[in-house]
């Protein structure tokens, strides 16, 4: 049987290559780990000094409630809101009026090109600085907002787009109005369409939620800065821990994600052509 | 304001094109190995690439940078054989440890749009390079390749944005690049501090159309008919 449609089955001299580069890609990883570790290892990164606080309580409770779940609460909200932000700039966008439309489009252009970071310092200074936590927090979740949102509109415009065209016009046909046309007809088909993409920038956003180090305003990454500025200065083992949850947030995310499609939407593509990709996954 | 301090303003988005150049090529080198491994008919490379890409992809940049910004040096991972000057440009430690990180996590999201280029060459065509007889060197170089790097066009110009855009991460650490110009400037000068911030948010506008110009243009070139 073929792996893949790029190769044929391999012949035994084939095999035997394959073989040899199995040895050596274990053996260049496993030197990797190796050097990683005997690195580590010299510079005192093992010992048990460095690595207390992810076994006592107190620092424990310390990732979890001023860690991860700040990083999720930033990471809804931000996306919430960044779903309102994208339904009304991407139908904006796709508006019969041009005093509609212009502004929407320079709106979603001018918060896709900024950077987040640039964008979270100016709200940060000309709004949350003065208002403590609770200022930290929204500025991250406002800057994240605005950057997602924008995307999101983009997204949403091209899933409308993508809506067969006669589905509008039958809609039309039957007497419906314009917002009847995009809310009941239009926008449910289109989200079906564009829930992988959408899902996809929550992976977007949840890792962007890092940058709130930035404004302290909470979460993980503010959360790892407190521990390795401690008594510890395990600044290594704390960045590998603290990245390892993010990392395990993310592909929890995924999963659920991935769920979510099958549920809603099904496995099969609107348009399902035999990629070359799809092929391999199969095989 | 931002005019009175033009000089410096250059010397920041500097850095900023330092930074995103050097990585970006660098990051485009490593992601094409990354997706030969991936899409190879070696087992043990597939995985190993594609546990790469699902680690270093789900990681916040900030976090990897911090790790060679912050975690390098207490582990002799310093880069200090870097330590030039380009005009106004120091590319010392910092600077290279930022073009690392940004390496290392770029490098995994073009590997992802090369792969996807590479599933958007239809079956047909595999098939039919096979069919003629072509071993796996030549369906990839005369059929696959050509193609799927022209379908990656678009998706390789968007992460190439997102890595200019990146370049701001590494600024929050230390590099005096466009970003950290900007909040040590506003810091300075409250008052002017919108002003401040849209001139060099236009700058970033403005580079970054230029980029999708660009892919837009090799885009429409090297489209292929279907």
């Amino acid at each position: 049987m073929s792996a893949s449609v790029l190769f044929d089955s391999p012949g035994p001299r084939t095999r035997a290559r394959h073989r040899g580069y199995t040895v050596l890609t274990i053996l260049v990883i496993a030197a990797i780990i190796a050097y990683a570790a005997i690195r580590l290892g010299q510079h005192g990164q093992f010992e048990y000094s460095k690595w207390e606080p992810f076994v006592t309580p107190k620092y424990i409770k310390a990732i979890i409630f001023k860690g991860i779940l700040v990083t999720l609460q930033l990471a809804l909200f931000s996306v919430l809101f960044a779903v309102v932000f994208g339904v009304v700039f991407g139908i904006g966008k796709l508006s019969e009026h041009a005093w509609v439309r212009w502004p929407c489009w320079a709106v979603v252009e001018f918060f896709r090109a900024v950077p987040v970071l640039l964008l979270m310092v100016l709200i940060f200074f000309m709004w949350g600085i003065s208002r403590g936590d609770f200022g930290e927090f929204w500025t991250v979740v406002a800057a994240l907002t605005l950057y997602n949102g924008a995307v999101l509109a983009e997204v949403f415009r091209a899933g409308i787009l993508a809506v067969p065209k006669g589905q509008g016009e039958a809609a039309y046909a039957i007497g419906m109005r314009k917002s009847q046309v995009m809310s009941i007809v239009l926008l449910p088909q289109a989200a079906k369409i564009m829930l992988p993409a959408i899902l996809s920038q929550c992976v977007v956003a949840l890792k962007d939620t890092s940058l709130g180090y930035v404004v302290t305003a909470g979460g993980l990454s503010t959360v790892a800065k407190e521990i390795y500025n401690g008594r510890f200065s395990n600044h290594v083992p704390t960045i590998l821990v603290i990245g390892a949850i993010y990392v395990l947030l993310n592909l929890i995310l995924t999963m659920l994600a991935t769920l979510a499609q099958k549920k809603l939407v099904g496995e099969k593509k609107v348009l399902d052509v035999p990629m070359v990709g799809a092929a391999e996954a199969k095989a | 304001m931002v005019w009175d301090n033009r000089g410096d303003v250059a010397t920041a988005f500097s850095y900023t094109l330092v930074l995103f150049v050097t990585s970006g090529i660098l990051s485009l080198v490593m992601g094409t190995i990354l997706a030969a491994m991936r899409v190879g008919p070696v087992a043990v490379m597939r995985w190993a690439a594609s546990t790469y890409v699902t680690l270093v992809r789900n990681t916040p940049l900030l976090i990897i940078y911090m790790f060679f910004r912050i975690g390098g040096p207490k582990i002799d991972l310093k880069f200090t054989w870097v330590d030039w000057t380009i005009g106004n440009v120091d590319l010392d430690t910092y600077v290279a440890s930022g073009i690392v990180a940004l390496t290392v996590y770029t490098s995994t999201f073009v590997c992802e749009a090369l792969r996807s280029g590479v599933n958007a060459v239809p079956i047909g065509q595999a098939e039919a390079a096979r069919a003629i007889g072509m071993p796996f060197a030549g369906t990839m170089r005369h059929v696959i390749i050509p193609q799927a790097f022209r379908a990656s066009v678009p998706p390789l110009a968007s992460v190439q944005i997102a890595l200019l855009k990146n370049t701001t991460v590494i600024g929050a650490l230390g590099v005096v690049e466009a970003f950290t110009y900007m909040y040590e400037l506003t810091n300075d000068n409250a008052a002017a501090r919108i002003g401040i911030f849209l001139s060099f948010a236009a700058i970033f506008v403005v580079l970054v159309e230029l980029l999708s110009f660009a892919a837009n243009r090799l885009e429409r070139r090297w489209s292929v008919a279907r």
